[in-house]
């Protein structure tokens, strides 16, 4: 008898439920999220992959009530601190914002106000949600800088962005995000556009934080080597849809989804020397003109008649481990699964 | 820093005697001051004298070094027609013709910003569309018919606003301001407005310009994302930094408010420069407006000087 990975054990911190989000366009109602459903544990970071325009960084502004009009999450729910953030009022999510969910995004560069001082895109984070003294503010917000490895964070709080570094950025923005100890932070790739020395200097860094403080994170990346290394829970995202998600090392070393099986192939330290790099062939469907039946289906070298047949797709279950697929990959009980 | 100071000098004198050169020959061939000055009774010698007590006997080059080493003593020569220096004709209507301007430019910010803002925040609502439209008016409707209709509807028909001169001042220093006395407020305000409608349009458009590139902006997401209020991200994280170009283009502007003001001066009988300058031209007053393109042209350089330093200041990327 197999007992249910560890992420199921675990209270989450937030559970995603049937999440529809859509864009309204010219042409038709885009469903950038369509369906969703997933877990975060408590203190456990969850990888969320997919190629680009899977709808993964429309994940991240559902929960933190930041999808731009005429945006709205059209169904489901999301449940965090015995609420569902769906139905909360506008200043109830933003006493939330920031304070209980924190996200941080991929350009650095953009991330923090060019004409702002660091003090003062960090001590308005802070009284934002806390009305302490300024003078307070500025020294916890000194003491995060420090907190996230900025040398001489005293005379750093005045100066402006454009004079720290794209790695330097992205520590600053960690420590906004890192103010009010949130419970779960969504990370929108922060670590792709630098370079991979400092990458790995961020990454230790906020695995360390993220124990100190026992935070859960939402890994947004396409990099799954950097997921392996990092999360602890995977969910993979294809067209707006979860196509597989469970513990990480399981699903990475065991794909069933053909969808995931592809992206790990495709990255470059799986090819051998010489090796051509293998890649998903084609292109991810126009959101407004997806396939029948499984949405993977005009990619997959697996798909037959029943895929594109059967509408509705199912979810098969392995414990926590989930996927959607007809023919799945490595079928029956998995080596090394207690 | 003290050498592009001293480049920027050296252009500004080239740039006045060039302006000099230009209207003195373009003067000479537009006509005789003489044959406006003397009255068409007059008898040759009483011409004969009068040409020869302006200097305008001598060949045109010598009347030019004349004046060359006239200005060098800071003398722009006496007017023809009112028999006074011509720089202090000039620099006596200065100040009404600055507090226009800058009246105008007030009305201008005042105006322009909070509704480029509006425009920008909400572009698909009725009330945006009807802002951008009639800034589009602003742009196009000529500025001595709008005078004119101001006159017409606040003046003639409801009687609310004075139509010419500025009222009562209050000296200060030896200058007089108008915009101190109720009086005199109630006289700038149509001027100053008719004034102001070029640059009110061209703020809101700037502006909401502004808004529409800064606001799809990750900043502007990761302000909303530390739970900052919307206020606080519109009128801090927004606002600060549209007002970079939409300060350094209106205090450009300032210049042009000034060249303009001979419109509205002329349309509102206010007594500014530009006033004078229409009426030394129709006169063909020579000193007084080779004085006056003089002082524009240092007017010009310095607004630019100024700009390029609140530039600096305001913008910590540029700042060293
Ligand atoms: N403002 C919008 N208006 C219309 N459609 C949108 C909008 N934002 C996102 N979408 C749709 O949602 C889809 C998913 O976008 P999203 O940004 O979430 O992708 P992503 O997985 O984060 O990709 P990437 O890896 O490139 O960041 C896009 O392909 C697009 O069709
Ligand atoms: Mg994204």
């Amino acid at each position: 008898m197999h007992t249910a990975p560890a992420a199921a054990r675990l209270v989450p911190v937030l559970t995603v439920e049937d999440l529809t989000t859509v864009f309204p366009t010219p042409r038709g109602l885009v469903k950038a999220v369509d369906g969703l459903s997933f877990s975060v544990g408590a203190g456990r970071v969850m990888g969320l992959v997919g190629e680009s325009g899977s709808g993964k960084s429309v994940t991240g502004y559902s929960i933190m009530g930041l999808v731009e009009p005429p945006g709205h999450i059209a169904g489901g729910r999301i449940l965090f601190a015995g609420r569902d953030l769906v139905r909360q009022s506008r200043t109830e999510m933003r006493s939330l914002r920031g304070r209980a969910i924190a996200m941080i995004f991929q350009d650095p560069a953009m991330t923090l106000n060019p004409v702002l001082r660091i003090s003062t895109q960090m001590v308005e984070a802070i009284r934002a949600h806390e009305k302490i003294p300024r003078a307070e503010a500025w020294k916890r917000s000194r003491d995060a800088l420090g907190l996230v490895g900025i040398p001489s964070p005293d005379e750093r709080m005045s100066a402006y962005p454009h004079e720290f570094s794209g790695g330097m950025r992205q520590r600053v923005a960690i420590a906004i995000a890192l103010l009010h100890r949130p419970s779960l932070i969504i990370a929108d790739e922060p670590t792709t556009a630098l370079d991979v020395t400092i990458q790995s200097q961020i990454l230790a860094r906020m695995q360390l934080l993220m124990k100190q403080y026992d935070m859960a994170m939402i890994w947004i990346s396409h990099d799954l080597s950097v997921v392996s290394r990092l999360c602890d829970d995977i969910a993979v995202m294809y067209a707006g849809r979860l196509v597989e998600t469970g513990l990480a090392d399981r699903v990475i070393a065991h794909p069933r989804h053909p969808y995931t099986r592809g992206l790990i192939d495709s990255l470059p330290s799986r090819a051998r020397r010489g090796e051509r790099l293998r890649q998903i062939e084609g292109m991810m469907p126009e959101p407004l003109d997806l396939p029948e039946g499984c949405v993977f289906s005009n990619r997959c070298p697996r798909a037959d008649a029943a895929c594109r047949a059967n509408p509705v797709m199912s979810v098969s279950t392995y414990g926590a481990w989930q996927w959607r697929c007809v023919h799945p990959l490595n079928e029956g009980p998995v080596h090394g699964h207690s | 820093m003290l050498g592009w100071l001293i480049r920027r000098v050296l252009q500004a004198a080239l740039l006045v005697l060039a302006t000099t050169v230009i209207v003195f020959i373009g003067l000479h061939f537009v006509g005789n001051p003489i044959d406006i000055l003397v009255s068409p009774q007059a008898d040759s010698v009483e011409r004969l004298r009068l040409t020869k007590a302006l200097g305008l006997d001598l060949p045109l080059w010598r009347q030019y070094l004349r004046f060359l080493d006239g200005v060098a003593a800071g003398d722009f020569g006496i007017s023809f027609v009112y028999g006074q220096p011509a720089l202090r004709l000039i620099l006596e209507r200065m100040p009404a013709t600055f507090e226009l301007a800058g009246a105008a430019m007030v009305i201008a910010v005042g105006f322009g910003i909070p509704l480029g803002l509006y425009a920008g925040l909400r572009p698909e609502s009725p009330a945006s569309r009807l802002v951008m439209g009639a800034s589009l008016f602003g742009f196009s409707l000529p500025a001595f018919w709008v005078g004119l209709m101001l006159i017409f509807c606040f003046a003639v028909r409801l009687g609310w606003l004075p139509s010419s001169g500025r009222g009562a001042t209050v000296s200060i220093l030896g200058v007089r301001w108008s915009f101190l006395t109720l009086d005199g407020l109630r006289h700038l305000i149509l001027p100053a407005l008719n004034l102001a409608l070029f640059e009110i349009s061209l703020v809101i458009r700037l502006t909401r310009a502004g808004v529409r590139e800064v606001l799809p902006q990750t900043f502007v997401l990761f302000a909303h994302a530390k739970g900052l209020s919307d206020t606080r991200v519109i009128f801090v994280h927004v606002l600060k930094n549209i007002l970079i170009p939409v300060i350094t283009v209106v205090g450009m502007e300032f210049g042009s408010l000034i060249a303009f003001a001979v419109v509205t001066e002329s349309v509102f009988a206010w007594p500014g420069m530009g006033k004078l300058i229409i009426d030394s031209i129709n006169l063909l007053d020579r000193p007084v407006i080779v004085a006056y393109l003089a002082c524009m042209v240092v007017i010009f350089i310095l607004i630019n000087l100024i700009v390029d330093i609140l530039y600096m200041v305001l913008d910590p990327r540029v700042r060293k």
